[in-house]
């Protein structure tokens, strides 16, 4: 009787740490850049509905481009600060073959587009309906932003909002690649 | 020839099992309900995606939000299951209080269903030794056992204090 109960004891608790860990946010590509490996986009082939037009796109149907993947909702503050930095950033990588890409994240589709339409955001947005797009990236809280180089891999993180050092470093890489 | 005659705790057992998966089952099916839906209905069972509380006791912009486009569905003569599988389309299977019932999320119904089945098979096993053991002991007649002359004395000062 106590060897079951203690399997069923080491049982549940197996499956809580199973579970708090596939629900944690993942640092690995944190870990990969950290350790000098540029890891590829997870997640690059899902489609995902584009935010204010009809059909999906993924992250790999712009490979061949730099692109500053910004994961962003209209309910997030610091989304708001952030925003004009990212649409001049775009004016900017729109003359070099790159883009700036939203992906909304936990939001009604028509305040993501009140979002874009108040800051007058030129680029584009895809919707992550599920939330497993953000999560295959570790992303839990809002804003955080990666670069892509052109072979779709992941060379740059900030999880939080992006600097403006950090947005010139992704406008070096589109002018100088 | 009659049939056996099942031991009270198998009985007990099979019962407890049927009505604990039962109520599994309705607690998983509960979260697809095709019920009229009422804002107060539907805020109990959805999160504020944002503050990660039950809607019903969310005051963030969020949440009003939230309750303003559930407002905007309720008009729209939507019901509770419709209703949920918008904001699921909107915000993303978090918005959902109750975990669907498939994949892992399964065990958070068929844990506690497990914990209590546990339970009560370890009752089953237990109680009709402790049973037996009782009756053994009064079959034997065992006296109570006495107090020491200390305590006694102790017990009837204690008494007699209060008469």
């Amino acid at each position: 009787m106590a060897i079951a109960v203690g399997l069923a004891g080491a049982g549940l608790i197996g499956l809580l740490i199973y579970g708090i860990s596939t629900r944690s946010p993942s640092r690995t590509l944190d870990d990969a850049l950290a350790a000098g490996v540029y890891p590829s986009a997870p997640e690059a082939s899902a489609p995902l509905p584009r935010l204010g037009a009809s059909g999906k796109r993924s992250i790999s149907s712009y490979r061949g481009e730099v692109v500053v993947l910004n994961f962003w909702a209209s309910w997030c503050e610091p989304c708001r600060e952030e925003a004009p930095r990212l649409e001049r950033l775009q004016r900017r990588l729109a003359r070099h073959d790159a883009t700036v890409l939203g992906v909304t994240y936990k939001d009604a589709a028509a305040d993501s587009l009140a979002f874009v339409s108040q800051y007058r955001l030129t680029y584009p947005s895809l919707r992550d309906e599920s939330g497993e797009f953000a999560h295959a990236f570790g992303t839990d809280a809002l804003p955080e932003s990666f670069v892509l180089d052109r072979e779709g891999r992941i060379v740059a993180i900030v999880r939080g909002e992006a600097s403006e050092a950090f947005l010139q470093s992704a406008a070096t890489l589109a002018e100088r690649t | 020839m009659s049939p056996p005659l099942r031991p009270p705790a198998a009985a007990l057992a099979l019962w407890t099992t049927v009505v604990i998966l039962a109520a599994a089952v309705m607690a998983a099916t509960a979260a697809n309900g095709t019920s009229p839906a009422s804002l107060p209905t539907i805020e109990r069972q959805v999160m504020c995606v944002t503050c990660k509380i039950p809607l019903n006791v969310a005051e963030s912009a969020q949440a009003s939000r939230e309750r303003v486009l559930i407002r905007r569905l309720i008009t729209e003569g939507r019901n509770e299951a419709q209703i949920k599988r918008v904001l699921v389309g909107e915000y993303g299977p978090a918005v959902l209080a109750l975990p669907a019932a498939k994949g892992f999320d399964l065990a958070a119904y068929l844990v506690p269903a497990a914990v209590l089945l546990a339970l009560a098979a370890t009752l089953a096993v237990l109680l009709p030794g402790w049973r037996r053991r009782a009756l053994e002991q009064r079959e034997r007649g065992q006296p109570p056992p006495q107090l020491s002359p200390e305590d006694a004395a102790r017990l009837q000062a204690d008494l007699d204090r209060f008469d």
